[in-house]
């Protein structure tokens, strides 16, 4: 996962093996059969069922409601707003991990990246789980601040939307980091040193050459985390409550507890089609970003 | 020895003036390094404190969340070995892994094939189809699946199970196995066939063991998209069959016991053993 992003076109086995493609069309589908099978039953019928079971009596009826009560309304909005400020948090809170990680020594560099990879291979359950404890009631932060006297009782933490939005920071931050990383391992020193040699400081090297250059990294790396951020249900799930409501959880709201099926279809036809234009809208621009980055 | 000594000199040094001097210069340097450096420490306990928190939990005498713990005890570690409803979600869960493991491992690596050497006529369409559910979220793919699986009666079994997390596991496997690959020269394969190899001995016998680091990597990122997932699985479990993300999804929301930090530990450190096999294997691997 670590690899640094040497340019693969430029590698003489890999322009042969692509247009080295020898096995005949027959030998080909047959060996994607399976694959299709598995898509089949297990995500195309399943997701046309949802979308389907969405316009049930021939009516818009539960999208009338999506997009006329105020509550729905807000709920979608508050979830791309939530989406957002994970996103920049992440972004703020990880292009310094990054940053460190390509610079360091080697072992350093390794203590930086197991900061970022024991995370990231900890189930999401267990670190929303995690920070249930910390934040809860009698737990951990709070038995903190009243011991060092910051406050007398406990502060209300969970539940709440500022939990949701650093538990999906820390959920989501190693997606930020290792595309910034990846960006930043494949920049020559030798650039910054230019800058340096002619007479730029070091922010201004910052500022006019490592950071541009980084920019495919960081739209990856932020594409990534707000598409994901966007669709999250376990850790708003566990650490929000009824004031920070999420579209995933408010689909999971009308499924377990009201049992109202057609409208959930409906809500997550709508997150559906939010992600997948999201999806679309950053891919043009991250190609974009790629093609000036060409241009240096 | 010159005539203006700071005491003599009237003015006094502005901020500028202290800022500018070497001493202080350097100084302000150190301490910006410092205060960097303390930031980022800062990031970093930040990214790890969870993970480093259910191991002294899981070990506290207390049956509240206590920090740090007073006694150690193992007894929330028998208790998940003793609890019936426990074991059966871990294995339940770990049956389900292992199969998924297979389906998704054999299925993306032929798929992985077919797009790399193959010539399809809708490559990019089923690339992108086959990557689809690592972007659609979760939660519509639980509901969705659950609407399709229960009039089927597919709720809660280790079929519906091995379909949902085939399909979720398998665009790691198509991603691993199609870089592997690709840095495979495939004249190989070509001078095989050339020597008189079939189709399936030139794959097994030249193209399988040049390909096998990727593919072992794969079949680990496949483990545990399914023992770790909780979302589809939340959806799909019922009384008959419970998987242990969905367990420990009810038990963090209504029964916080430390029973639960045993459990994560558990899953921590299977995946971080895993992970760190394949991570390690493949830092060797580049090494040499």
């Amino acid at each position: 996962m670590t690899r640094s992003l040497t340019p693969l076109s430029s590698s003489p086995s890999f322009r042969r093996s692509s247009s080295a493609r020898f096995y005949s069309p027959t030998a080909s589908l047959a060996l994607v059969t399976p694959l299709i099978a598995a898509l089949l039953a297990g995500f195309l019928y399943p997701v046309a069922r949802l979308i389907a079971l969405s316009f049930s009596g021939g009516t818009l009826s539960h999208y009338r409601r999506v997009f006329t009560e105020p509550l729905h309304l807000d709920v979608l909005f508050g979830t791309i707003e939530v989406a957002f400020v994970v996103t920049v948090a992440s972004l703020l809170l990880g292009f310094p991990v990054a940053y460190l990680m390509a610079r360091l020594s080697k072992g350093l560099a390794m203590a930086v990246a197991a900061c970022v990879f024991i995370p990231l291979w900890t189930s999401v359950l267990v670190r929303s789980y995690a920070w249930v404890v910390l934040l809860q009631r009698n737990g951990i932060i709070n038995g903190l601040l009243i011991d060092t006297g910051v406050t007398e009782g406990p502060l209300k933490l969970i539940y709440t939307e500022g939990a949701v939005i650093l538990a999906m920071t820390h959920v989501l931050m190693p997606f930020m980091i290792l595309p910034i990383y990846s960006a930043l391992r494949a920049l020559p020193p030798d650039y910054v040193r230019a800058a340096r040699n002619l007479g730029a400081g070091p922010i201004r090297a910052f500022v006019a050459v490592t950071l541009p250059l980084s920019l495919p990294g960081v739209f990856a790396g932020s594409v990534m985390c707000f598409v994901l951020a966007l669709g999250f249900y376990i850790t708003p799930a566990l650490v929000g409550g009824p004031g920070s409501m999420l579209m995933a959880t408010l689909i999971g709201q009308q499924t377990t507890v009201l049992l109202d099926w057609p409208f959930a279809a409906a809500l997550s036809t709508v997150l559906l089609a939010v992600t997948l234009l999201f999806v679309l809208l950053f891919r043009r621009m991250l190609s974009l970003s790629k093609g000036l980055n060409s241009v240096y | 020895m010159s005539i203006d000594h700071p005491r003599v000199t009237a003015r006094f040094p502005t901020l500028k003036d202290v800022l500018a001097s070497p001493t202080i210069r350097s100084y302000s340097t150190a301490a910006a390094i410092l205060a960097a450096g303390i930031g980022i420490g800062g990031i970093l306990f930040f990214l790890l404190l969870p993970t480093l928190i259910v191991l002294p939990m899981s070990l506290s005498q207390t049956d509240y969340i206590e920090f740090p713990p007073q006694g150690l005890t193992l007894k929330w570690y028998s208790a998940y070995f003793n609890d019936p409803d426990w074991m059966a979600a871990t294995w339940f869960s770990l049956k389900i892994a292992l199969a998924t493991t297979a389906t998704a491992t054999v299925a993306g690596t032929m798929a992985a094939l077919a797009i790399v050497r193959g010539s399809l006529p809708f490559r990019s369409t089923l690339q992108a189809l086959a990557l689809g559910p690592m972007i659609v979220p979760h939660i519509i793919l639980g509901v969705a699946l659950y609407l399709a699986f229960s009039p089927l009666q597919l709720t809660g079994s280790f079929l519906g199970f091995l379909v949902a997390h085939t399909v979720l596991a398998v665009p790691y496997v198509i991603i691993t196995v199609t870089a592997s690959l690709q840095r495979f020269d495939p004249t190989l394969e070509l001078a095989a066939l050339n020597c008189g190899a079939n189709r399936l001995q030139a794959f097994f016998l030249v193209v399988l063991p040049n390909i096998v680091p990727g593919v072992a990597a794969a079949a680990v990122f496949a483990f545990l998209a399914s023992f770790d997932e909780a979302t589809v699985a939340f959806f799909i479990s019922d009384i008959g069959g419970k998987s242990i993300g969905r367990k420990m999804f009810e038990d963090i929301d209504f029964n916080l016991t430390p029973v639960i930090a045993a459990v994560s530990t558990v899953l921590v450190a299977t995946s971080l053993l895993l992970m760190g096999t394949v991570h390690l294997m493949n830092a060797h691997k580049s090494r040499s």
